[in-house]
């Protein structure tokens, strides 16, 4: 036969924002911390190599952070004039930047005079690069030239003047020393290969390009310009993937989670939205106080750094996972308990006979299938529960009520007993949700306690708040149901047939014509 | 072609099964119940019926096995019979006739020519239990004609009557007194509860009586659950009783096990409960039986009990108070709201079933499929209260979408509504919940339906509500990156000037959807939910709608309360035609244009068959039923009959079943029932008459090896093996009675011996000289031979209590002698 059917508790939507296992990862993160730079922060880099310290380069300086110090460990600010895009080596080791006039300076992370200068570029250099192989440097720059440099010799090698407008972005290719991709303000994003000292593949944008980033495998490329994320598809000859359109203002820049599986782009819209690299679908959102320029994540995702135009960098770190550990774990049956019988061969001529599942019941069910059913509304009405899941006790009083025992549930309890239901009432009556049931119980209530009011000023108190809760009441729902017939009046003026109308969904009024006397 | 005989009503299935207690075989293996004009077998093991012995005229109230041949089983009926059947072949055997109704039937072993039956003579309400005199004759039909009168004013049911202690005495219990009437001393004790006029005592009415098999102890069930123990009632001053309380409702049966060590009780709780030693401490429950326990019975072998519940099943229970089949007919407990429905899957008849449950019945095998659990809650059996009631159901998307709505109403203004989505899983192949919707609407929902077009991209429906609107859900993508899902939403609600809306169809191919409200009709645009047109006749409330079919797709039909039958016509939105018929049922085939329309007059209910394109019915069958039909369906057949008379043309291809006030199941058909009545299969039986005992095992493997033996050697042309049971020395081994056979260590040899294989009649013919070459040697050695055919004459010696002849006679000898030719070279080679 069937075994005993557990309560159905009543599930109610949860408004506001859904939990996701993407809201709960991102949202396990400390409160920021806040960093006073000297500019905008137009670059922030993280080092791929522990410490796993990151550059953060803000008008005319270049500060090298540790990951929890908040004060510079290193800063390079021999510039003349406003540095860009400090870039560190694969190997954590050499660190790159550009400047506004026009050089391009390589450092050495443990000195700090400049190790390489690279002259030859007439204007600003906003992109600057290192290629897969560790030895050369990539750089475009506002002359619209796109060079390629060579650490050793510090020599230019090649020079791509294919862009029609300022190059403002771009990366080298993590696989192939040969490629690297840049957008420009001419609306491109252009892939070039250095053995053909040419463009291998332009794809149109449709805005000035900000911040382009190709994918660890260097099959998809991700280009950000005006209020558009596009993903190309780069064995495909550049076809346009997917086209994001989830940002107010223009997206300034981009970044991937360590596993790949989230793409990350900040915007001057104050937001930087997280995508599922597998459905391109927004999974969530952070807020920041200023328009955002630059973007990185640590090793692990351990660290979200943001630079903002007000020269803010706001640091956030991974919560540490709490250690649950701590306290000596009780001594739970062995393995071999378990398994014992478990592995246990049938033979020839046994009959296998399984022992039935035993269903996990909650201690009011278990109640409830003993027929014990003021006890069971008692667990239920203990502050945990009736605090924290108030719906499991609105769905206890149901059931019990359906089986035709509330009264007897309710009936019998000294003063402290029933004022825990009297501030359960208290508390939930004016909910829409629960009143239908929570009316029914007051009500029975009252029937069951009216001769031996007066006897305890405790439990007095508590029905006169409940009176005075339903009065209020009364007079929401009669402003309600006048602002409902101003509504009607409007929209009867408003409306177009005579024949549909359609349903205006107002609450309706529950508590009407309840009145409580005690 | 099918003979065209008239057309005629007939139930089908889904008779109760029920109404008297249960009977077992003796070997239980068998279990025995009534089922309207039929007794059902069951067989225990597999729950499948494998006889129905049909032959009585009315309905059969009371069966009981002979008790003086366990394998016949008594019948009596209203149609005043007592017939006695094999049950085992399914073979009447014999019809008594008694000649007036009889309401039950107890069979006693001592009289041996004699049963009990309870009949009532002059008024209707006054019973008397008499014994009939069954005469002995070899003629299949006589008539029983001698009775006599043992107890007067006795309750009709046969639970109120026991017969105790191998039939010395028989108990009676009616209202507030339990009567006693002793076989031998012919005479009645009389037993008075405390009146009812005392309060406290006011709810102790006899309910059901049960006696003691080996002791003078009777049990007797009351209305306020007690359970009173009589002993002593031989004597008229020095009777006494203890009482037994743990129902709290009416205990509607009791039984005592065979021993009689524990007795059985059961009621409305729905829990079996077994008290052992006539202790109130000593109880043990069998809890969550689903229904009200109507019967109990156990059966003689002592192993199995069984209940029969209100839900018209049967559960048997295994010694150890565990549940081990259950016989489910079409569930009748409860009033049907949800209407008939046919799955499109299984085509499985739909309707309430055990509270808060969707049954699914098959109507070609009389037999319950599944029942869906809608409700999902404890189910709380108890007098008053407000149930948790499953009102309409709908399927859709050829039996992908199950949409159902249950309601609680409590007070007027307190509304329990929930409308629950079930999707059709291929995995699981059941109902899978989707959605659940609280409060749908505001107010009872009256109709419910889904658009069923073929062409139809995205499944829609529409649900009608008292509130005054009707609400269109359609199904949407909810799947986000983690899951994929989908559910439904309300995309429109409508209404048409604050009228109750109640009834809602769409049109076959899925374009139009008419919602009644009250006396109007309107016709909505499905594609934009604008309202297209209305109709409005002035002719009472619309009670049905639908529209017309195929050819006939541009009518509409709708029926009134004030008995008016209308047709619109929806391309000149005007009226086709309307006709004066008070519309109870009215069913569009799903097959074909035709409508059947019941209409209920106040002699009884009429079938009319129609077209909706004219207003002359293909068909009218007058008077189908006598009560009120409440709903009705058509079912398409699997095979088209042919039927050339233009009047039966309709059920060509579907066949209509309804279902009446009385819950009676009822359909057409011109065959007649013995040719309904589909073949048991009697290869079931004979497998099941073998019973699997340690020596059957030793046989069949011993027979197995047989079989690969003659594959093996039928290259060699060996002999063939004799079948064991051709071996007269085992046969008479296993059939003669362990107390007259002589001690195992005489039978050893003589059945190793018949075991052994000898290759005697080959060579007894080839080699004529090797015999007497071997007769010689044996001779050498001749006294232990003596002495071993000694033993096996001795064995084969039918007449086994004389003494052993020690001297051997002439043919003896020859048979000894015949014994020692026999070759056993064979041996050494195994």
């Amino acid at each position: 036969m069937s075994g005993y059917k557990p309560v159905a508790i009543q599930t109610y939507p949860i408004l506001g924002e859904k939990i996701t296992q993407d809201t709960l990862y991102w949202n396990n993160y400390k409160t920021p911390v806040q960093i006073k730079e000297f500019g905008a922060v137009s670059k922030v880099d993280f080092s791929s190599q522990p410490p796993y310290n990151y550059a953060v380069t803000a008008s005319s300086r270049i500060h090298i952070y540790g990951r929890y110090s908040q004060e510079p460990i290193k800063t390079f600010s021999r510039f003349k004039d406003t540095a860009y895009c400090a870039t560190f080596r694969q190997d954590g080791k050499l660190l790159v930047a550009g400047s506004e006039d026009g050089g391009v300076q390589l450092f050495d992370i443990s000195g700090r005079a400049p190790l390489r200068q690279f002259e030859g570029h007439t204007k600003a250099v906003h992109m600057v690069d290192f290629t897969a192989d560790k030895y050369h440097v990539v750089s475009g720059a506002d002359d619209y030239t796109v060079k390629l440099w060579d650490i050793p010799n510090s020599k230019e090698i090649l020079t791509f003047k294919e862009h029609s407008d300022y190059v403002r972005c771009g990366c080298a290719s993590k696989l192939n020393s040969d490629l690297f991709v840049t957008g420009s303000y001419d609306h491109t994003v252009k892939m070039f290969d250095a053995r053909t000292n040419k463009s291998v593949l332009s794809v149109e944008h449709g805005q000035p390009v900000e911040s382009v980033l190709l994918f660890p495998s260097g099959g998809l490329l991700v280009s950000a310009g005006g209020r558009y994320v596009k993903v190309w598809d780069m064995l495909k000859g550049g076809q346009l993937l997917v086209s994001l359109k989830n940002h107010h203002k223009t997206v300034t820049c981009l970044c991937l989670s360590s596993s790949g599986q989230r793409l990350l782009s900040g915007s001057l819209d104050r937001k930087v939205k997280v995508y599922s690299t597998a459905s391109y679908k927004v999974v969530h959102s952070f807020d920041y106080a200023a328009s955002i320029l630059s973007l990185a994540l640590a090793h692990q995702d351990e660290t979200i750094v943001v630079g903002m135009t007000n020269g803010i960098l706001s640091v956030k770190h991974r919560k540490s996972e709490v250690k649950k550990d701590s306290l000596p774990r009780r001594r739970r049956p062995t393995y071999r308990t378990f398994i014992k019988g478990k592995n246990y061969m049938k033979q020839q001529d046994d009959i296998l006979i399984n022992r039935p599942a035993k269903k996990h019941l909650e201690l009011y069910d278990r109640d409830l299938k003993h027929f014990r059913i003021s006890k069971a509304l008692d667990r239920v009405l203990e502050p945990t529960c009736a605090i924290k899941t108030p719906e499991v006790t609105v769905s206890i009083i149901k059931e019990l009520n359906r089986r035709g025992v509330l009264a007897n549930a309710l009936a019998g309890r000294d003063e402290k007993e029933i004022s825990h239901v009297l501030n359960f009432l208290i508390r939930n009556l004016s909910q829409p949700r629960f009143a239908p049931v929570l009316i029914n119980a007051a009500e029975i209530i009252i029937d069951i306690y009216l001769p031996v009011i007066g006897q305890s000023p405790v439990v007095d108190k508590k029905f006169l708040m409940l009176q005075g809760l339903v009065e209020k009441e009364i007079d929401y729902q009669k402003e309600l149901l006048e602002t409902l017939g101003m509504m009607d009046m409007l929209f009867a003026t408003m409306r177009r047939k005579e024949s549909t109308s359609m349903l205006e969904h107002t609450s309706d009024g529950f508590l009407e014509n309840k009145k409580i006397e005690s | 072609m099918v003979e065209e005989e008239s057309l005629r009503v007939v139930r089908c299935g889904g008779s109760e099964l029920n109404f008297r207690r249960a009977v077992f075989s003796a070997d239980s293996k068998y279990i025995f119940c009534v089922s309207g004009d039929f007794v059902k077998v069951y067989s225990t093991a597999t729950e499948e019926c494998v006889h129905i012995l049909h032959g009585h005229r009315n309905l059969v109230t009371g069966i009981q096995l002979n008790p003086n041949n366990h394998l016949q089983l008594y019948s009596c009926s209203f149609d005043g019979t007592i017939k006695l059947w094999d049950y085992i072949d399914g073979i009447l055997i014999k019809t008594f006739t008694v000649g007036c109704k009889l309401h039950a039937l107890f069979t006693v072993s001592r009289p041996e020519d004699s049963v009990f039956v309870i009949i009532n003579k002059e008024k209707p309400d006054i019973f008397q239990l008499v014994s009939v005199k069954l005469p002995k004759s070899s003629s299949q039909e006589i008539e029983a004609k001698e009775l006599s009168i043992v107890l007067d004013y006795v309750n009709q049911s046969p639970k109120c009557i026991a017969f105790g202690n191998e039939g010395e005495y028989v108990a009676a219990v009616r209202d507030f007194y339990l009567s006693v009437y002793f076989f031998k001393k012919k005479t009645t004790s009389r037993f008075t509860l405390s009146s009812s006029r005392n309060k406290k005592h006011s709810k102790n009415n006899f309910t059901c009586v049960a006696c003691h098999p080996k002791e003078d102890c009777i049990a007797s069930g009351h209305m306020d659950g007690k359970i009173r123990l009589w002993r002593n009632f031989n004597d008229d001053k020095k009777y006494t009783y203890t009482c037994l309380h743990w129902h709290h409702d009416m205990v509607m049966d009791l039984a005592f096990s065979v021993t009689g060590t524990s007795l059985l009780s059961g009621g409305r709780e729905s829990v079996l409960v077994e008290w052992r030693d006539a202790a109130e401490k000593n109880k043990e429950f069998l809890p969550r039986l689903g229904a009200t326990i109507e019967h109990i019975s156990v059966s003689p072998a002592g192993d199995l009990f069984c209940t029969s519940h209100s839900d018209n099943k049967i559960i048997v229970i295994h010694r150890n108070l565990e549940a081990s089949a259950v016989i489910q007919g079409l569930v009748k407990d409860r009033s049907i709201f949800t209407g008939l429905m046919i799955d499109p899957r299984t085509k499985a008849l739909v309707l309430n079933g055990k509270p808060g449950h969707l049954q699914f019945y098959s109507l070609q095998s009389d037999k319950q499929l599944y029942n869906l659990d809608i409700i999902q809650q404890e189910y709380i059996n108890d007098y008053g209260l407000i149930q948790i009631e499953l009102t309409k159901a709908a399927f859709g998307c050829f039996g992908n979408w199950l949409a159902t709505v249950e309601q609680r109403q409590e007070k007027e203004t307190e509304l329990e509504l929930q409308m629950k989505l079930w999707l059709f899983s291929k995995k699981t192949q059941g109902f899978i919940l989707n959605t659940k919707i609280n409060m749908p609407h505001e107010d009872h929902i009256t109709a419910l339906c889904f658009c069923n077009a073929e062409k139809s991209e995205q499944p829609t429906l529409v649900t009608a509500s008292k509130d005054g609107h009707f609400k269109v859900w359609i199904l949407t993508d909810d799947s986000d990156i983690y899951k994929k899902a989908v559910g439904w939403t309300c995309d429109f609600v409508g209404s048409y000037h604050k009228y109750q809306a109640t009834n809602c169809c769409f049109s076959e191919d899925g374009s139009l959807l008419a919602v009644s409200f009250e006396e109007i009709v309107t016709i909505w645009d499905s594609e934009t939910w604008e309202l297209r047109c209305t109709f409005c006749q002035r002719a009472g409330k619309i009670r049905h709608l639908c529209f017309g079919r195929l050819t006939c797709s541009k009518y509409l039909l709708g029926a009134t309360e004030n008995g008016i039958l209308c047709c619109w016509n929806l391309l000149s939105c005007a009226l086709e035609w309307s006709a004066k018929l008070n519309v109870r049922v009215m069913e569009p085939d799903p097959n074909s244009e035709n409508i059947a329309a019941v209409s209920q007059s106040s002699v009884g209910s009429d079938l009319f068959i129609f077209k909706p394109s004219e207003p002359r019915p293909l068909y009218i069958q007058k008077n189908i039923s006598r009560e009120e039909v409440q709903w009705g369906v058509f079912v398409p057949r699997d095979v088209p009959e042919s039927f050339t008379s233009e009047a039966y043309q309709w059920l060509n291809r579907s066949q209509f079943y309804f279902l009446t006030k009385s819950q009676s199941l009822l359909t057409f058909s011109t065959k007649s029932p013995e040719e309904k009545l589909t073949p048991t299969s009697k290869q079931l039986l004979a497998e099941e008459n073998l019973p699997t005992t340690p020596f059957y095992f030793i046989l069949g493997k011993h027979r197995q090896q047989q079989d690969e033996k003659l594959n093996e050697t039928s290259e060699n042309e060996l002999v063939q093996l004799p079948l064991t049971e051709n071996i007269p020395a085992i046969n008479e081994l296993l059939h003669t009675p362990a107390h007259v056979l002589p001690p195992a260590s005489f039978l050893c040899s003589m059945f190793v011996n018949s075991l052994l294989l000898s290759t005697e009649t080959k060579s007894a013919e080839e080699i004529p000289e090797d015999i007497d070459m071997e007769e010689e040697k044996e001779s050498d050695d001749s006294d232990e031979e003596n002495d071993f055919s000694e033993k096996v004459q001795d064995t084969n010696d039918p007449d086994l209590g004389e003494d052993i002849i020690h001297q051997l006679s002439k043919a003896e000898e020859k048979e000894l002698r015949k014994f020692r030719k026999v070759d056993y070279s064979w041996i050494a080679a195994l």
